[in-house]
């Protein structure tokens, strides 16, 4: 009983201060201008306003890098989707020479950081003529080595007599992928397509280098930008993490059980 | 028939595969190859202008970065932030995955989603959020050091305290993703084992010190690897919160390489520091599956 107390209580505290930081972020975000410069640091609105989410969209330009964040996690979902499902069905389903060994190399590069591609891949950029465009982030979105491996885990469960009888019956691959295999596929879709929005949302580092002009920036590019010129405006910074954190955590509240699905899957073969 | 089948799966399947590693190909593993090639010249602005500027000069940008006392700097914080925020993360995760599986405790779901929440945030937005509660004046960590009476910290301004500020923040996002793993590997030990230990008469810490801590083994390696990777790329947190500062206090490998390579435009030099980086990352995971190994056998 005195454990289990204990227990509750060692819970509740963390789960305090786990949530706290995000809480305050709402909570400053509603103060009037300058309200949070005060000792001792106020934990509530005395007057709430709505004043710095008017003026972020009014002065900051905060629905263009709004309209930027969601274009690019939108396509890129899409996109690796697609892509990334083909390929783990083939890895998952298909025979053909050296597939295991393929498929293992692809496994193996992941311990590779991305940040070793990024300066040939700005030069790469430069040459096609995708600095500072939409396609410049999108594009090296469109296919992951962790969205092929999700898909495979989830499709080598897949029956293969379901997609043998298909193929009996005449229907050709692109037919079996599409009509067979991709709805029995759809939990796993759900689970990788919440993977990669999020990734797309919370990138930072790859948007930051090849986004060059503030009217393509997304919103975590601008808003550590806005960060580095207007470190005074506390509340009005706190309204731009709530609107660019906002989407994401209401996505993930929305389909969590699919997205921690996801996580186990990595965990459990990894 | 059979033979035709066979082919027609083939061809399919080089169809399938081929837009998803076109894309990993040409954007991944060729600029992956070509950082390489990249690391033995001397590719600047000039170069940036016009390619035919660069010219190969063997090992002189790992030479130079050998003697250059910011890369031992930036090397010797992200080790910092490595090995003490990583086993710290790796502790919490696995203390809140105790905590939230025990029998003893409801409401699980709402807890998980809790610890869970921070890791989807946005880290340029968290981060920001954080730099606001560790203002030396107005923030909420001197507020409630104040109440214990105790004196207010620098926290973002002291080259003492800068790193322990960021790794408390690294801590608080990214316990959440482990604690899931560790939640999954507890669940999948056998009931019948703690039952044999009871009957053994083991307590509850030589319980855990006797079939959890060995039946998790795997799920640790798995979580030491994933959080080392990811430590090793810290960028954003010094971005938002500190630019390196204070006294450089907070540069990391790869802002040193960002800075290098995208402000100075050194990127020749900058590939070299990747390098290193992508090095010292494939070290540490090959040493983590050894010692694994080593352990699995000892024991085992």
């Amino acid at each position: 009983m005195l454990l289990k107390v204990a227990m509750y209580a060692v819970l509740l505290v963390a789960a305090a201060l786990t949530a706290f930081p995000l809480l305050w972020m709402v909570s400053v975000s509603l103060m009037p201008s300058g309200a949070a410069h005060a000792v001792p640091p106020p934990l509530w609105p005395e007057a709430p306003t709505l004043v710095h989410y008017g003026e972020l969209f009014t002065r900051l330009n905060m629905g263009r890098y709004l309209f930027n964040s969601t274009l690019i996690a939108v396509a890129v979902t899409l996109l690796s989707l697609l892509l990334n499902s083909m390929a783990g069905y083939a890895f998952a389903k298909l025979r053909f020479p050296g597939r295991d060994r393929l498929f293992r190399t692809l496994l193996a590069a992941m311990v590779v950081p991305v940040q070793v591609a990024m300066l040939p891949l700005f030069l790469l950029m430069k040459y096609l003529g995708l600095v500072n465009t939409y396609a410049g982030v999108i594009i090296p979105g469109m296919a992951s080595i962790f969205g092929i491996f999700l898909i495979r885990q989830y499709a080598l469960s897949v029956p293969g007599s379901l997609i043998e009888a298909a193929r009996i019956d005449g229907a050709g691959e692109f037919r079996i992928y599409w009509s067979v295999v991709l709805p029995l596929l759809r939990p796993v879709l759900v689970t990788l397509a919440l993977f990669t929005f999020m990734g797309a949302w919370n990138d930072f580092m790859w948007p930051l280098i090849v986004l060059t002009d503030h009217d393509m920036y997304t919103l975590p590019v601008a808003l550590a930008t806005f960060s580095r010129e207007h470190v005074q405006d506390t509340e009005r910074m706190m309204a731009g993490a709530v609107l660019t954190v906002l989407p994401v955590l209401v996505v993930f509240l929305a389909l969590q059980r699919y997205y921690l699905q996801g996580i186990m899957v990595g965990g459990m073969k990894g | 028939m059979r033979q035709a089948t066979g082919d027609g799966t083939v061809r399919a399947a080089l169809l399938f595969l081929a837009p998803a590693l076109a894309v990993i190909g040409v954007f991944f593993f060729l600029p992956v190859a070509a950082a390489f090639v990249l690391s033995f010249t001397d590719f600047d602005i000039y170069a940036l202008a016009d390619a035919g500027n660069a010219r190969f000069v063997g090992l002189r940008n790992y030479v130079a970065l050998v003697r250059h006392p910011l890369f031992w700097k930036a090397l010797g914080n992200t080790l910092y932030f490595v090995f003490a925020g990583g086993p710290l993360t790796v502790a919490v995760s696995l203390g809140a995955a105790l905590l939230v599986s025990s029998r003893l405790v409801r409401f699980k779901a709402l807890f998980r989603t809790v610890f869970f929440a921070p890791v989807v945030t946005t880290l340029v937005a968290v981060a920001l959020v954080w730099r606001y509660l560790y203002d030396t004046r107005y923030g909420l960590f001197n507020g409630l050091l104040g109440f214990f009476g105790l004196d207010p910290i620098d926290w973002l301004g002291d080259p003492d305290w800068a790193m322990p500020a960021i790794i408390l923040l690294a801590v608080w996002k990214n316990f959440g993703y482990n604690m899931i793993i560790f939640m999954a590997g507890l669940a999948a030990i056998p009931e019948t084992l703690y039952e044999a230990a009871r009957i053994d008469g083991a307590g509850p810490w030589r319980q855990f010190r006797h079939v959890t801590l060995p039946m998790l083994a795997p799920t640790f390696l798995f979580v030491g690897v994933v959080t080392m990777i990811g430590y090793f790329q810290l960028f954003a947190e010094p971005y938002v919160m500190t630019q390196g500062g204070p006294l450089q206090s907070t540069v990391s490998v790869v802002y040193l390489m960002y800075e290098e390579g995208f402000k100075w435009w050194n990127m020749g030099y900058a590939a070299a520091v990747a390098f290193v980086l992508f090095v010292i990352i494939l070290a540490g995971t090959v040493l983590q599956l050894r010692l694994q190994k080593a352990g699995m056998e000892g024991t085992g």
